[in-house]
């Protein structure tokens, strides 16, 4: 994975001493809230509910043992033993003192790692493919890609202060793991007849209020040129994305409004323009020093044997939770944070322990965050799956749903967050508690459940197969259902089935639509086939017949 | 308001005209507007000329015409309101203009670098403020990752450049 040299470094520690300037101002008084608050939050510090929330980042989900293992410490020193990881790969602490966070960027620091940029109208952290390095299909690491878009787009002097804040995924195979098709700007990286990387540019998608599919913008990008096209469409949209309304202000309602042909044409201008200033084109002695950070570990030469077991337990992990890897009698394990009744993506320090320990002997050093907030070790001999199972096991980190009904993604919603309506963890809870029966989840089979706890969709309900969004009606938490939504290379929104549910019935009403498509299903179709193919008229019915 | 330039107090040597009002002699700020309409005239005139742009119009609009101009003023009307970060950055590589470039309007002290960086040279700043709190905001980063305005070698240049980087 990425190191960093002493420029990287002396970045961050510059910026560890400039907010706890920022920081001691706003203590002794000489900032008021209203003028730390730009500055908090390009430092990822949010005022929720109840306290002050640290978000960090984490670069494309990636992570050493020993960045977890720091991300383990402070949750124990300065928090309350725990933390959150969220659908954008980065991790959250939810009760942090003012005065103590200047202390946990400086322990960030020692480990390069930092809060820049996980919240304000700027760039955000890039998030890319959690089985990035390890997966059979992709066409070279996106790792690399996304490396270089956050060292361009951190501190970028023009574009700190956007209309709105601004999201970058990246990946590198047909099949899409980082729901590139609702982010401001998603990539996907492929090869041309020549074999020469390409970069495809889609601008425009995202979820929120408006949930909307970004639109190819730049097609077959060259890799030289990748950052003064992003700076071309991000000039673009500095200047004319909407600022008079904070609901209109992303690029997606920009690209709708004047339409995807005028948005190409301007960022064509733009980028011609840039291109010929020259100090934007990517040298390559430079992307090769940044890919050989991500050259692929030391494989063994082994042979393909998957563990025999009469262990069920075990098996059924292996079914669920081990994918396929490029490399033969490796495997890639993804290791749940969705334990039966529990909170979405959170985990204990103890556990964020375990898992960098299980990291270091088993996978190479490294662990992955994924934005279904899950942790994934990506390189593990498949003779060592059995010790790694038993461990997981007995930290209760091998729930077998990976993919399944009950492997949940929610957001923090009204227990923590100050912008939600409903609750999101108590939906998640009880859904989870229902379906918790193994063998049922497993006939259901793949089903992609979210739930945000407000409009602003950080739970991903729009792509959710089955999104749940809380409102509130009158002081009461309502939820809302949608079907037929994905974040995947077939990217589409999810449609309101119709009026929404209070809190107690939502677990039947799943279960309803999961009847109806029991029903309805052919043979081998998931349910977001099963719906793509009868539409939403029988679950409909069904649904508001029963209820 | 008091103007910093070069890391120094300046005095303002241009008079700001409002659109409807005559044209005083010396040197006088202009809105685009004005500028637009009364640009025949106002070319001819014997003293520095400055034009003000607000975050809603575009640098572009002054293609072809920077040489004219001793200051172009760009306006932040709220300091969340980041228009003019790449109106700075059109004049200076886009257009060439080499003079003065004025940031004034609702403007923190933790804008000040990026807006030096994007190629403003002089700044309004808000009465009590000190050079001292100047100098040091813009000293609280001293490596960039991107070529701006101000023609700092990028972290990207500094890996593999012959020279030492500080």
């Amino acid at each position: 994975m990425y190191r960093y040299d002493e420029f990287d470094q002396k970045a961050v520690d510059e910026r560890v001493v400039q907010f706890s300037g920022q920081v001691a101002r706003r203590l002794s008084g000489e900032l008021t809230e209203d003028e730390f608050k730009p500055l908090r939050l390009m430092n990822g510090l949010y005022l929720q509910l109840h306290a002050y929330m640290l978000r960090v980042a984490i670069p494309y989900g990636t992570l050493s043992s020993k960045q977890l293992r720091m991300l383990a410490h402070i949750a124990r020193k300065y928090d309350k033993d725990y933390a959150h990881f969220t659908t954008r790969q980065n991790l959250q602490y939810n009760w942090p003192k003012l005065a103590d966070v200047p202390a946990i960027l400086a322990d960030l620091a020692t480990v390069e790692m930092h809060a820049i940029q996980t919240s304000g109208n700027c760039i955000r952290n890039v998030t890319s493919d959690h089985f990035a390095g390890a997966s059979a299909d992709e066409v070279d690491d996106p790792r690399i890609w996304s490396e270089i878009i956050r060292q361009w787009s951190t501190f970028h002097p023009e574009f700190s202060y956007l209309p709105r804040k601004f999201k970058i995924a990246v990946t590198a195979a047909p099949r899409d793991r980082a729901a590139i098709k609702v982010h401001d700007i998603g990539i996907i990286i492929r090869r041309d007849a020549a074999e020469v990387l390409a970069f495809d540019v889609y601008v425009g998608g995202g979820q929120g209020r408006t949930p909307l599919i970004g639109h190819m913008i730049g097609e077959a990008v060259p890799a030289e040129d990748l950052l003064a096209y992003l700076e071309a469409t991000m000039r673009v949209y500095n200047q004319y994305g909407r600022r008079d309304n904070i609901y209109k202000a992303r690029i997606k309602i920009l690209v709708h409004q004047i339409g995807a042909d005028e948005m190409r044409r301007q960022v064509a201008v733009e980028f011609a323009e840039v291109k010929a200033q020259g100090a934007l084109a990517l040298p390559q002695v430079e992307i090769d020093r940044i890919a050989a950070y991500f050259a692929s570990p030391a494989f063994e030469t082994l042979k393909d044997k998957s563990p025999t077991t009469a262990n069920h337990a075990f098996g059924v992990w292996l079914e669920n939770n081990v994918a396929k890897h490029k490399v033969p009698g490796y495997a890639i394990v993804t290791v749940s944070l969705k334990p039966i009744g529990g909170i979405p993506g959170d985990a204990s320090a103890a556990q964020m322990d375990m898992v960098a320990s299980l990291a270091e002997t088993y996978s190479f050093d490294e662990v992955r965050v994924s934005h279904e907030q899950n942790l994934v070790l990506a390189h593990v001999r498949q003779r060592d799956l059995l010790s790694v199972w038993q461990q997981l096991d007995a930290a209760g980190l091998a729930t077998a749903n990976y993919g399944l009904i009950t492997d949940i993604i929610a957001c923090p919603g009204l227990d923590y967050c100050d912008l939600a309506n409903a609750r999101s963890i108590n939906i998640a809870q009880a859904i989870s508690t229902r379906f918790a029966n193994q063998d049922r989840q497993r006939e259901i089979g793949e089903l992609k459940l979210k739930i945000s706890g407000c409009i602003n969709a950080c739970g991903h309900h729009h792509v959710g197969h089955i999104g749940i969004l809380g409102v509130d009606k009158k002081g009461v938490e309502f939820y809302q259902i949608t079907l037929g939504g994905s974040g995947d290379e077939n990217a589409s929104v999810g449609e309101i089935l119709g009026p929404a549910f209070g809190e107690a019935d939502v677990p039947d009403a799943i279960e309803t639509l999961i009847g109806v498509y029991f029903a309805q299903r052919s043979p081998g179709e998931r349910f977001l086939d099963t719906y793509r193919r009868v539409g939403i008229q029988p679950f409909r019915e069904k649904l508001y017949a029963t209820h | 308001m008091p103007l910093i330039k070069n890391a120094a107090f300046t005095e303002n040597q241009f008079v700001h005209v409002a659109d409807g009002e005559a044209l005083p002699q010396g040197n006088v700020i202009v809105s685009l507007k004005r500028w637009q309409a009364e640009r025949a005239g106002l070319v001819t005139r014997n003293a520095p000329l400055g034009v003000r742009l607000n975050s809603d119009q575009s640098a572009e609009a002054l293609a072809g015409d920077v040489h004219h101009f001793a200051v172009i003023e760009i306006d932040f009307p709220k300091f969340r309101d980041g228009r003019g970060f790449s109106s700075a950055r059109v004049l200076r590589q886009r257009l060439a203009y080499t003079g003065e470039i004025r940031a004034v309007g609702d403007v923190l002290r933790d804008q000040w670098l990026f807006m030096k960086r994007c190629g403003v040279d002089v700044f309004e700043v808000r009465p009590g403020t000190r050079l001292e709190d100047f100098r040091s905001a813009l000293a609280e980063q001293t490596v960039f990752y991107q070529r701006s305005s101000d023609l700092h070698r990028s972290i990207f240049e500094h890996r593999h450049a012959a020279t030492p980087p500080y």
